[in-house]
């Protein structure tokens, strides 16, 4: 039997397990990673050159950091590694490859991994569009990659577990924080505490990074609705309505917002893998069983990509991912190796389904967006613009919608604005979520440069 | 079968074909019309097509019904409340190479005769007013009342004026069945309705075929898919839409900034799948020909891909027009990749046709009588009150 091309997308804790089992069972997976250095998200490391030492990079995580980099470069000559390599389109089973310099190519597969991870989900309010505000992966990219605070006095807006680890971040990294404003009350997140005791030592971190903030003085509200950012050019001031019903103004020269993060799914769908709406993500996911595999024959999902569920749980599904990969291709894999990834794999989903319901989603904000709050940044369509186009056109789920008024229809196809656009509609229309759909994906996943050099040089 | 609902039309396909006929129907004529669209009016062909409303370069026996349609084209606020976005900004059809030039100057000549007038374009004039084009244009046939228009936004707003005027306009309704009997048609929908009328248009765009060849008019159509890309929003630098002589490659720039381009080949597609995916690789070629044709796009980034069904007959004429072998039925479809511009033309014709039986506009090129007896896929001689597709 010839061997298999597999190939994994994403090098980040996902990818990098699954490609270390495929190289334990000798193969040699292609592995494709538009970063120009592998890590992903969470273990993203910094520029050639740059020398700070894990534990100011990573914190509690540097030791895990640490093993994580070393797996991959380890396998570094056991795999052919494409770093800086945008996977762009499929077609059957070719993948459409741009790198960093803009050079094209194409690689068939027989087995493909995706763990391309997850981005910031956001929720619009009106100024978001200032320079000023980030979301706040952003604001930790700026920090960890280029050792860059987004301002002097920053406001942190959102909820879910990254609000208070970046404000940690900030804080350590000497910059001076005008407030944590969290979207959930606090008796939510208390409630939360004792399902999470499924992962202890994460939810010891959490509170630590509670207490700590506390400690420094960091002015936190809980259960606040974000209303507007205000300045003349660029953001001077968040102004928020609290627990309480007031409307209260903080003076700040940054904004970092965002709630929790949502899966990248294009690829998937570009396959035609069959998606199913997830209530509890609140996204359309494309389905899987406990494996990784996905409804088409020889596509795995792994990581934040699948479903989030964090970091650890990445490499436990990477893992799994692989060795489905291998027992659908008839090659040995250890059955121990595979119960352990299960078993991880099952705590990590339990503790992430107690993440969710702590830190949910706020859907009640986008009933008050005020109509003139832009919805999709890229085609500037504002609030108002598409409840009229949903109302007046006859528009009953997103694609139409988006046909009607350009909303997703920008540089970022709605991977920013989709989950708030499909939010809107189900409230204007007064129907469930789900009904509403989701936008179709096409490629390029990402913007594609228009001189892009194929391998023949024509 | 009793309790059938009468129209006096019935139209099977709400692309902008059936969309505008329901319209005129209703308006102009006053008459009870359902429309019956599987998915949603304009999704398919019209809904996603390149937004060409371009006279200049088709045959000539087309041009009487494309001004007709032009004039509608310039009248859309008046009549269904809103533009479309429809821009008459010019066409520019440009030859890189001798052979085109000279096919560019003879269309010019005789296109005159048929009350079209374009202006030659030198190559000094056409490096001077269009300093973005690429090394190699020879020279250029402007088309001054041409232009551009959304396509999104055109059958879905006919459709909900003639809604708005008290034609039925029956959404995510599949058509499963159409036979004519006794005086009229009986047609039959996939969630169990029953409607009978007079007069059946036959609107499915590629999907048309099918009814044709129930009623025993079988035509060798394909189903093709031309491929369509889009680019990031730029400064508006160009208003006329551009094309190569041999429509190899085209483009327009929307007001909002983006540039839509399509052109190449397009391959065959399959009916059972309504959105059909673009090809990467046809992207990249495509790609090669937009930064020949306009160097500075190098620097430009493509967000997005996409492409649709259209229906091609082998003249690249359409059929429109009464059915050669049933009374009462009219076709109108095989718009073999430019069928957008002639849309509101065709609704304007086929409503006509169907309240008066007969049209100012000439169509006999058009009949489907010139497939009669050489389409492969002929099948038994259904006697016309008995043809039926399921
Ligand atoms: C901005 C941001 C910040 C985060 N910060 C933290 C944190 O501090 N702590 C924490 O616990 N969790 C954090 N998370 C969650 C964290 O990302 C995940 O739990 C973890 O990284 C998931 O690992 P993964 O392997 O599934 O995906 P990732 O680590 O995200 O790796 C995915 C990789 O796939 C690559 N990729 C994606 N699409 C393509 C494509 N089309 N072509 C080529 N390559 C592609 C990406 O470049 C990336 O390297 C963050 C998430 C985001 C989005
Ligand atoms: C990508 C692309 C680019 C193009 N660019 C241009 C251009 O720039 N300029 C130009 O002039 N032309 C262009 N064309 C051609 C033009 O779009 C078509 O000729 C025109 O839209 C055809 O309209 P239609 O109403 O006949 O078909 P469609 O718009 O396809 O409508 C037919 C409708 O019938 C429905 N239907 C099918 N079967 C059934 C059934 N059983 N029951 C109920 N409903 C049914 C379908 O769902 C569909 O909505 C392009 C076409 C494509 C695909």
């Amino acid at each position: 039997m010839s061997t298999p091309r597999v190939v994994v997308i994403g090098a980040g804790p996902a990818g990098t397990r699954a490609a270390e089992m495929l190289v334990a069972a000798g193969l040699k997976p292609v592995v494709v990673d538009e970063a120009p250095r592998s890590g992903g998200q969470i273990y993203r490391r910094q520029p050639q050159g740059f020398r700070r030492p894990p534990e100011k990079l990573y914190g509690f995580e540097a030791g895990k950091a640490a093993r994580l980099h070393e797996t991959f470069d380890r396998l570094q000559d056991k795999i052919d590694y494409r770093p800086r390599t945008m996977v762009w389109g499929t077609e059957g089973r070719n993948l459409h490859l741009a790198d960093g310099d803009g050079r094209q190519d194409v690689i068939g597969f027989d087995a493909l991994i995706l763990a391309t991870g997850a981005v910031d989900r956001i929720v619009p309010f009106e100024g978001w569009t200032m320079p000023g505000v980030y979301t706040l992966g952003g604001a930790q990219i700026a920090l960890k990659y280029q050792a860059c605070l987004i301002g002097r006095n920053v406001a942190l807006v959102g909820s879910g577990p990254l609000l208070y680890l970046v404000a940690y971040q900030y804080r350590r990294a000497g910059g001076n924080l005008a407030g944590i404003f969290d979207t959930t009350p606090l008796s939510r997140e208390l409630a939360g505490l004792p399902r999470m005791a499924a992962n202890p030592a994460n939810t010891a971190k959490g509170l630590y990074y509670l207490a700590w903030l506390a400690a420094h003085g960091v002015p936190m509200l809980h259960g606040v609705a974000p209303l507007r950012a205000e300045g003349e050019g660029r953001v001077a001031r968040l102004v928020l309505r609290d627990r309480a019903g007031r409307e209260r103004t903080f003076a700040c020269d940054a904004i970092a917002a965002g709630y929790h993060v949502q899966s990248e799914t294009q690829l998937a769908d570009l396959l035609g893998c069959d998606f199913a709406f997830d209530a509890r993500a609140g996204q359309w996911l494309p389905r899987q069983d406990e494996m990784g595999r996905s409804s088409v024959a020889g596509v795995y999902l792994a990581g934040d990509g699948a479903l989030v569920r964090g970091a650890d749980t990445a490499e436990a599904t990477g893992a799994l991912a692989a060795l489905a990969c291998l027992q659908d291709q008839g090659m040995p894999f250890d059955a121990a190796v595979r119960g352990q990834a299960l078993k991880a794999m099952r705590r990590g989903s339990a503790f992430a389904s107690a993440l969710r319901d702590a830190f949910p989603f706020p859907e009640h904000l986008y009933e008050n967006l005020a109509d003139e709050t832009i919805l999709c940044r890229c085609e500037e369509v504002s609030v108002g613009t598409f409840r009229a186009t949903l109302r007046d056109k006859g528009a009953d789920e997103v694609n139409r919608a988006k046909a009607f008024c350009r909303v997703g229809m920008g540089r970022c196809q709605g991977r920013m604005c989709g989950a708030s656009a499909a939010r809107v509609a189900a409230q204007t229309l007064g129907v469930e979520l789900a009904s509403v759909g989701r936008l179709r994906g096409q490629a390029p996943v990402k913007p594609l440069p228009a001189a892009i050099q194929t391998e023949a040089g024509e | 079968m009793t309790d059938a609902t009468k129209y006096d039309v019935v139209i099977v396909g709400g692309g902008l074909m059936g969309a505008s006929a329901a319209f005129f129907l209703a308006t102009r004529h006053n008459a009870s019309v359902a429309l019956l669209e599987r998915g949603r009016v304009g999704a398919q062909a019209s809904g996603v097509n390149f937004g060409n409303v371009r006279r200049q370069g088709r045959p000539f026996i087309q041009l009487p019904l494309a001004h007709h349609a032009r004039d509608i084209w310039g009248r859309l606020p008046a009549l269904i409340g809103e533009d479309c976005e429809f821009l008459p900004t010019g066409h520019l059809k440009i030859a890189f190479d001798e052979e085109s030039l000279a096919a560019l100057e003879a269309y010019n000549a005789e296109a005159r005769h048929w009350s079209l007038s374009l202006t030659l374009v030198g190559v000094n004039r056409l490096r001077a007013e269009y300093p973005f084009l690429g090394s190699g244009a020879l020279g250029a046939s402007f088309s001054p009342e041409d232009g551009h228009a959304n396509p999104r936004l055109v059958a879905p707003a006919f459709g909900r004026a003639a809604r708005r005027a008290g034609a039925h306009i029956l959404e995510q309704c599949e058509v499963i069945g159409a036979t004519r009997q006794g005086e009229g048609f009986i047609i039959e929908t996939a969630d169990g309705r029953i409607l009978r009328a007079p007069i059946l248009i036959n609107s499915a765009g590629a999907w048309s075929n099918r009814f044709a060849a129930g009623f025993g008019e079988s035509v060798p159509m394909e189903a093709r898919g031309p491929q369509m890309g889009v680019t990031e929003s730029l400064p508006y630098f160009v208003s006329p839409v551009l094309g190569t002589g041999d429509s190899s490659f085209y483009m327009r720039q929307v007001k909002r900034g983006s540039v839509v381009f399509g052109g190449g080949a397009h391959v065959a597609v399959d009916l059972s799948d309504p959105r059909p995916r673009p090809r990467p690789t046809h992207l990249l070629t495509q790609l090669r020909s937009l930064t020949r044709f306009l160097p500075s796009m190098a620097g430009v980034q493509v967000v997005r891909t996409w492409s649709g069904v259209e229906g091609y007959l082998p003249d690249k004429l359409p059929a429109l027009g009464w059915s050669a072998k049933v009374p009462g039925l009219l076709h109108a479809f095989g718009f073999s990749g430019h069928g957008f511009q002639l849309g509101p033309g065709v609704g304007s014709v086929l409503a006509d046709l169907a309240a008066t039986g007969d049209t100012k506009v000439p169509i006999e090129p058009f009949s489907i009588q010139r497939f009669a007896g050489n389409g492969p896929a002929k099948t038994s001689p259904a006697a016309p009150s008995s043809g039926g597709a399921r």
